[in-house]
This record gives structure tokens, C-alpha cells and sequence, in this order.
């Protein structure tokens, strides 16, 4: 079956992606929409540092510049900076436990389309009288104040999202335990695959209680209840612990996929087996357990009591160790390593110390007593910006280049990767290692301006400055990724030279279904086993035979554009419109139908039979 | 096994619900969806818990004053024996006989039919009897988000055990929908349970202040 190589016209290919339940295509989805969002957020930083570049600016208005801090931190959160995350997890898991797909290739699908939809549903808040304006955490006690519709896409728009998170979450739990190829066992698995198995675990169990708090929130506003009506009995704290249960694991669930990829990194570019592979393992574990255990230390000045502050000062001070056993593994993996300075590597080695500084002063941050001083200043928008950024984002560069070849089969230039690498890490410090001072000094962060002759004025220029250059390296970036796509050199399988685990033993991209034959694995880092033992590529653990794969489906579409719709009718029901009804009933029976359809159609899915792979071998076709 | 394989009695394996990968995949998938619906009623009794008895004035019903044990009892009772007649079925299932389970399977819809009857005849009641409704007060309001989030959880259980037998009556059973009827019994143990920390948490902790 041939077909698949050839040339599909540009409405076939559309509708290829529209329908799609392969997690490398879903990848490549993941990246597209989760960079636009990256650009859409990075955009409304660049407008924050321009209002706030001189004292007494009105480059914006207070108003505007309310919902444009809350969408950039939503929107970096929520649909930059996971999708991102999941595009890596969808490329590269798989492939690292040998499986020819996720447990759930249409729930795969579904995940990423009700992201999606949730993304475009809070962004068309610009166009309708105003986004969210509570911040990106949405206090009930100011969100609830808030006028027009803005906090109404935000908790709609979050709502749809999270949910498609959540199921990716359960999906790659089932992949992990359920679709590992023979003899990769738990402590073989490559570190990436472990993150993103611990990760998936937080997601299950963070992202329910901000399922509720969303849904409180909606009931409230929309529907008339009175959760967070203090005159009505309500409590506005509960929002704040719903949204903290949620929203610290959310940080874990960014950075550990972060460490996994930098676990990646630091053994193929030292050409060395990681340091301390089992404690490695231990702490990503140890990390997520604890993670669920410290939400209130975002609630020091809440209230809570010395008692309670206590607690979660001295568990919050405990993530310190995992990941400090973290930081002292990566730099023994590169302590007398043979390391090669490839863009990768750059990202990976800037990112110890950034994410360190990060670290540091979030153990201050976790000295409840101190805490009361820091609170609600640039010190933790500093503090934040390092661990996220100098993690996640970093990782996501690094990424980036590091899986291009095995997601688009061809690499991008290492010339311009170091110039984006160059110019985002100077960026990043002038931008956010002053912001650390402008907070001690006292300046409080979501204020839109501030007065001349209080000693702000040269920290913010600077910190204004930096920001400049982060924008230049990311359209640095997009040029490269057009140059490297309109010469499109096709590399081979293991295009850095120095691949370890099984996705290296792939042609790049990789067949549609992964792995003609599963491979055996025979040990950490497999493909190198193979590599030093002077074979080629990996034993088979099976003969040639049929291949079980599932069909494409558009309902996976259909199911997250009817809450897309839904969503429009329960917001504009608020202003009694004579259409909102009609509309929401509509939605629910878009997605209602499909799922029903979904239900009672019958599909097995298709085999690939074992002349047409031989075939494939021979002509070596690409999917 | 594959999921397209026509069996038998005498071939119908030991555990239909875990044979083919598709099917073990969906049975530990599913457990974990339950892991996280766990922490969203979880959620949702903190919530209630925080805003129990919270209400504007003292002219509003407070729990002790509201709830109605023996009414709650009886519903107990029948969503318990629902739980017991969807294990019959389950019984059945694996022993490859579709008719028995599929009777099982709609005495469980009757039983959960009645429990979902009473629960409204409940609510209707509180509303117009104790004028205690979803915007009086924050007690209201968390009172019939945790109880009516059960409630939807059995009416979308009713709705899928009901499409499942249809869509199967004639099909019979085999690998490809022996994990759905599977599932969808855990399902139904699931929000069972949760009623009995319902029963427990809102009722009996209700009546004792």
C-alpha cells in the first residue's frame, strides 16, 4: 500500500490532520498550535514591558492592561506551554517504550482538539467586550467583581481545555504501563518516559479540583449560586484552595517533562550514560508526591495560621532536595563526559544555573515569615519567571532542535539555533534579574505604572530591553524553522549521531506505525547497547506479521467544536439573548451526537499486512 | 485474542473484560478516569463541607432541620441493590450468556431509575416545602452542586447502560464490547460508592449537626 507516499494535495492533507489519531501527527498539531499560543503570549509581554518601560506610561490603560497580564499568564500556562509539552510527550514516548501508538489514539485526538477549541474560545474574548481581567490565579473575590464577560471565557475556555489535558493525562498513563515492548521494564525506561508518567499521574489527580473550583465559578456567575457571596454564606477562600490544589501540581506538571527532556539531553551530547539513573527516577517520584503536599505556601498571607504556614513552609523547603539529588546528576552525567556543544546542549547547560537561581530564591520564597515581605512584589514575578522559563521554556527550545529531525525529518541550522540561544539567554537575565531587586525595593507586581523618583525607572528600561532581545531570538527561531523546511534535507535515523533510546533507531519521521518489528530491549539506553555491541539497529522481539492499527476520524473534532459552540450559548445566556439557549442545546447535541455515534459505530481498525510492510522496506517508504 | 473473534461458550475466555490489548487498555484507563473522578467528589465535599449550614439569615433551614433520613434510607437501599444486580450481570457476562445479563443490566436501570425518582421528589420537596434552592444561600448552593453532580453521574449511567444494551441485543457478546459492559458496572460501583460517602457526609453527619 503505496499510497501513503504519495503526493496528497494541500486540501487532503488538511483533512488528514482533521482527522488524524496518529500521535505524531498529533505532535506536530501539539507544536503548531501550542507556538501560535507561545507568540500570542509572547506578544502581550512585549506590550506589558512597553507600558511598563518608562514611569507614568500610557501605552495602554489600567483596564487593558489588567486583561492583557491575565491573558499572558493564561494563556503561557494553559495553552503555550502545556501543549508544547504534550507535542514532545506525543513525538517521543511512544517511540521510547516501542509502541506503535498511545493506548487511545481517538481520545489522543479528542484531547488535542478540546485544547484547542478551549484556546480559540479565551482568545475570542479580545472581540467580544473584553478578556479576563483577574489575573491569571482569578481570585474569586476579584473575579467575581469583574464586569463584562472576560472571567466568563476564561473559566469556559479552561474548562474545555482541561478536560482534553486530562484525558491526554489518562492516555499516556495506560500507554506507559500497558504498551511497553518486550523487555523495556520500569527501570529501563528512558527518563523523558518517566517524567512524563509522573506527570501524567499529577495531571489525573490536579486537574479535577480545577474542574470544580472552574465549575463553581461558572455556577456562580452564570447560573446564580453563591459559593464565593460572602452576604450569602460563601467563602471566597475556597477558590483559592481549589485553584492552589490545582495550580501547584500545574508547576510540577511543566517542569518535570522539562528535567526529562535536559535527561535526554546531557547523556547524548556527553556521550555518557546518566548519572545516578535511579535516583534520577526516585526524585522525579519524590517530586510529584510532594508537589500535591505545599499548595498553601501561594496562601501564606491568606490566613491560614501559623500552624498551617508552618507545615507547608517546611514541605516546601523538602521539594529542595529531589530536586537538588536532579541538578548534582546532570552535572556529574557531564563530569568527564566527551560533550559536544550542539544548540541542545547550549539550552541544556544555560538552563542549570537559570533554573537554580529559580530554585534558590523559591526556598526563600518558602520562609513563610520572610514570605510576608515578598509577597505580591517583582520578587516572585522574578522568582517565577526563572524556574519557568529558565525551565520549561528552555526545555522546549532545547527540544525544539533536539527532536526536529525525528519529528519533521530534517535538521534545524545549528548556526541560527546558537544565535536564538544567544539572544533569549541574555534576554532572559536583563529581563528578569532585575526584576528581583525592583521587588525588594517594593515594587508591587499587576500595577500598570508607577511614578517617577522612586528608583524604578533604570531597572524597568533594562528589564524592558531584555525583552527585545527574547522577541528577536524567537523570530530568529521562526526564520530557521522556514529556511531548514524550504531546503528540507532529509536526514537518516539518528541524525545527532549519539542517540540512545529506541526513537534513535527509528528512520526520522518513522513509519506510520512506529515499529515494523518490536524491538527487543536488552537494557538502559537500548539503541546504544546495540550501537557499542557494533550492530546496526535493534534485535526484533517478534516476526514479521501483521500490524493491528486504528482508522482516522473527524469525530474527535466534532466532539470538541459542539462544546466549542456550547460554550457560546452559557455565556451569552447571562444576558437573557433570545438565541443563547438554542445555541447551548445545539453545542451539547454536537458533541452529545458524536459521542453516541462514537458509541454504537463498530471499528475494529485495519491491519497492515505483512507483503505490503516488506514493500515498504524495499521502496523506503516514509508515512 | 482479537476483538473480531467469533466465540463460543466453550472458547469465551476467563476474563472477557482483559483478553485483547484494547480491552486491557481500556479497563486500567478506566480505573484511572475513577481515580480522578474520585478527587473531583472529593473537591466537591470539601466544598460542602466549608459552606454546610452557611446561610444568610436565621430564617433559612439548616441541615438538621432539612433532611429527611427515612426518604434517604430507602434511596440508599435501592441504588445499594442496584450495585448487587449490575454484579449478577457482570456473573452473567462472564459466563458468556447475553440474555441473563442483559435482564440483570435492566433490573439495575429500574433500580437506579427509582433512586433517581426519589432524589428529584427530594429536591422538590427541600425547594418548596423549606424554600432551601440552589441561589437561597451558599449552603443551597453546595448542597445541590454535590448531591445534583451525583444525581447526573447516575442519569448519565442510566443513559449508557441503556445504549449499551440496545446497540448489543443483537449482536450478542464478544471481546469487542465485553469491556464496554465491564466498564460501564464499574462505573455504576463508582457513583454507588459515592452515594454511601453522600449518605454518610451530608445525611448522617447532617442530622447529628
Amino acid at each position: 500500500m503505496s499510497t501513503y507516499a504519495q503526493k496528497k494535495g494541500f486540501g487532503a492533507t488538511i483533512w488528514d490532520y482533521l482527522t488524524t489519531v496518529d500521535h505524531k501527527k498529533i505532535a506536530i498539531l501539539y507544536l503548531i498550535a501550542g507556538g501560535l499560543f507561545f507568540v500570542v503570549g509572547g506578544l502581550e509581554a512585549v506590550f506589558i514591558r512597553i507600558q511598563l518601560a518608562v514611569p507614568n506610561n500610557d501605552f495602554v490603560s489600567a483596564g487593558l492592561f489588567n486583561e492583557i497580564i491575565t491573558m499572558h499568564g493564561t494563556t503561557m500556562i494553559f495553552l503555550a506551554a502545556m501543549p508544547l509539552v504534550f507535542a514532545f510527550m506525543n513525538a517521543v514516548m511512544p517511540l521510547q517504550i516501542g509502541a506503535r501508538d498511545v493506548a487511545f489514539p481517538f481520545v489522543n485526538a479528542l484531547g488535542f482538539w478540546l485544547f484547542f477549541f478551549g484556546g480559540v474560545f479565551l482568545n475570542l474574548s479580545w472581540f467580544f467586550d473584553g478578556a479576563p481581567d483577574a489575573g491569571w490565579t482569578s481570585y474569586a473575590s476579584l473575579a467575581m467583581a469583574s464586569k463584562g464577560h472576560g472571567v466568563d471565557f476564561y473559566v469556559l475556555g479552561l474548562q474545555i481545555s482541561g478536560l482534553g489535558t486530562l484525558i491526554g493525562g489518562i492516555n499516556f498513563l495506560v500507554t506507559i504501563i500497558n504498551m511497553r515492548a518486550p523487555g523495556m521494564t520500569y527501570m529501563r525506561m528512558p527518563l523523558f518516559t518517566w517524567t512524563t508518567f509522573v506527570t501524567s499521574a499529577l495531571i489525573l489527580f490536579a486537574f479535577p479540583p480545577l474542574t470544580v473550583g472552574l465549575v463553581l465559578m461558572m455556577f456562580d456567575r452564570m447560573f446564580g449560586s453563591n459559593f464565593f457571596v460572602t452576604t450569602m454564606g460563601g467563602n471566597t477562600v475556597i477558590w483559592e484552595h481549589l485553584f492552589w490544589i490545582f495550580g501547584h501540581p500545574e508547576v510540577y506538571i511543566l517542569i518535570l517533562p522539562a528535567f526529562g527532556i535536559f535527561s535526554e539531553i546531557f547523556p547524548i551530547f556527553s556521550r555518557k550514560r546518566l548519572f545516578g539513573y535511579s535516583s534520577m527516577v526516585f526524585a522525579t517520584v519524590l517530586i510529584g508526591f510532594l508537589g500535591f503536599m505545599v499548595w498553601a505556601h501561594h496562601m501564606f498571607t491568606t490566613g491560614l495560621g501559623p500552624v498551617a504556614n508552618a507545615i507547608f513552609a517546611v514541605a516546601t523547603m523538602a521539594i529542595g532536595v529531589p530536586t537538588g539529588i536532579k541538578i548534582f546528576n546532570w552535572l556529574l552525567t557531564i563530569w568527564g563526559g566527551s560533550v559536544k556543544f550542539t544548540t541542545p546542549m547550549h539550552w541544556a547547560l544555560a538552563f542549570i544555573p537559570s533554573f537554580l537561581a529559580g530554585g534558590v530564591t523559591g526556598v526563600m520564597l518558602a520562609a513563610a515569615a520572610a514570605d510576608y515581605q515578598y509577597h505580591d512584589t517583582y520578587f516572585v514575578v522574578a522568582h517565577f519567571h526563572y524556574v519557568i522559563v529558565g525551565g520549561v521554556v528552555f526545555a522546549i527550545f532545547a527540544g525544539t532542535h533536539l527532536y526536529w529531525p525525528k519529528m519533521f525529518g530534517t535538521m534545524l541550522s545549528e548556526t541560527l539555533g546558537k544565535i536564538t540561544f544567544w539572544l533569549f539567554f541574555i534576554g532572559f537575565h536583563m529581563t528578569f534579574f532585575i526584576q528581583h531587586f525592583l521587588g525588594l525595593w517594593g515594587m508591587p507586581r499587576r500595577v500598570f505604572t508607577y511614578l517617577p523618583g522612586q528608583g524604578f525607572e533604570t531597572s524597568n528600561l533594562i528589564s524592558s530591553i531584555g525583552a527585545a532581545f527574547m522577541s528577536l531570538a524567537v523570530i530568529v527561531l521562526l526564520y530557521n524553522i522556514i529556511m531548514t523546511s524550504v531546503k528540507n534535507v532529509k536526514v537518516g535515523n539518528d541524525p545527532w549521531g549519539d542517540g540512545r533510546t529506541l526513537e534513535w533507531s527509528l528512520p526520522s519521521p518513522p513509519p506510520f506505525y512506529n515499529f515494523k518489528q518490536l524491538p527487543l530491549v536488552r537494557g538502559l539506553d537500548a539503541y546504544w547497547l546495540e550501537k557499542m555491541d557494533g550492530k546496526k539497529g535493534m534485535t526484533p522481539a517478534e516476526p514479521l506479521g501483521d500490524i493491528h492499527m486504528p482508522n482516522s476520524s473527524i469525530l474527535p473534532f466534532v466532539i470538541a467544536f459542539g462544546l466549542f459552540v456550547a460554550a457560546f450559548g452559557a455565556l451569552f445566556n447571562m444576558d437573557d439573548k433570545a438565541w443563547s439557549v438554542p445555541v447551548l442545546i445545539i453545542g451539547l447535541l454536537i458533541t452529545f451526537g458524536a459521542m453516541f455515534l462514537r458509541s454504537v459505530k463498530d471499528d475494529h481498525g485495519f491491519h497492515i499486512h505483512k507483503e505490503e510492510l516488506i514493500d515498504d522496506e524495499d521502496k523506503g517508504v516514509k508515512a | 485474542m482479537h476483538a473480531e473473534d467469533k466465540l463460543t461458550y466453550e472458547t469465551w475466555p476467563a476474563e472477557p473484560e482483559k483478553s485483547t490489548l484494547e480491552a486491557k487498555n481500556k479497563f486500567l484507563g478506566f480505573w484511572f478516569f475513577l481515580g480522578g473522578e474520585t478527587v473531583l467528589f472529593a473537591s466537591l465535599f470539601a466544598t460542602y463541607l466549608a459552606l454546610k449550614d452557611k446561610v444568610p439569615d436565621s430564617t433559612h433551614t439548616l441541615a438538621k432541620d432539612l433532611y429527611d433520613l427515612p426518604l434517604t434510607f430507602v434511596a440508599t437501599m435501592l441504588l445499594l441493590t442496584s450495585s448487587l444486580t449490575s454484579v449478577y450481570a457482570m456473573y452473567h457476562m462472564k459466563n458468556f450468556n447475553a440474555k441473563k445479563m442483559n435482564l440483570w443490566l435492566v433490573l439495575t436501570l429500574l433500580l437506579g431509575l427509582a433512586f433517581l425518582g426519589l432524589e428529584i421528589y427530594e429536591f422538590n420537596h427541600y425547594v418548596h416545602e423549606y424554600h432551601h434552592t440552589f441561589r437561597s444561600s451558599a449552603f443551597g448552593s453546595a448542597f445541590y452542586t454535590l448531591v445534583g453532580f451525583h444525581g447526573a453521574h447516575v442519569a448519565f449511567g442510566l443513559l449508557w447502560i441503556t445504549t449499551l444494551i440496545i446497540r448489543n441485543t443483537k449482536r450478542g457478546l464478544d471481546l469487542y464490547n465485553a469491556p464496554k459492559f465491564y466498564v460501564a458496572s464499574l462505573y455504576w460501583h463508582f457513583i454507588d460508592v459515592v452515594w454511601v460517602f453522600i449518605f454518610t457526609v451530608v445525611y448522617l453527619m447532617g442530622m447529628v449537626g
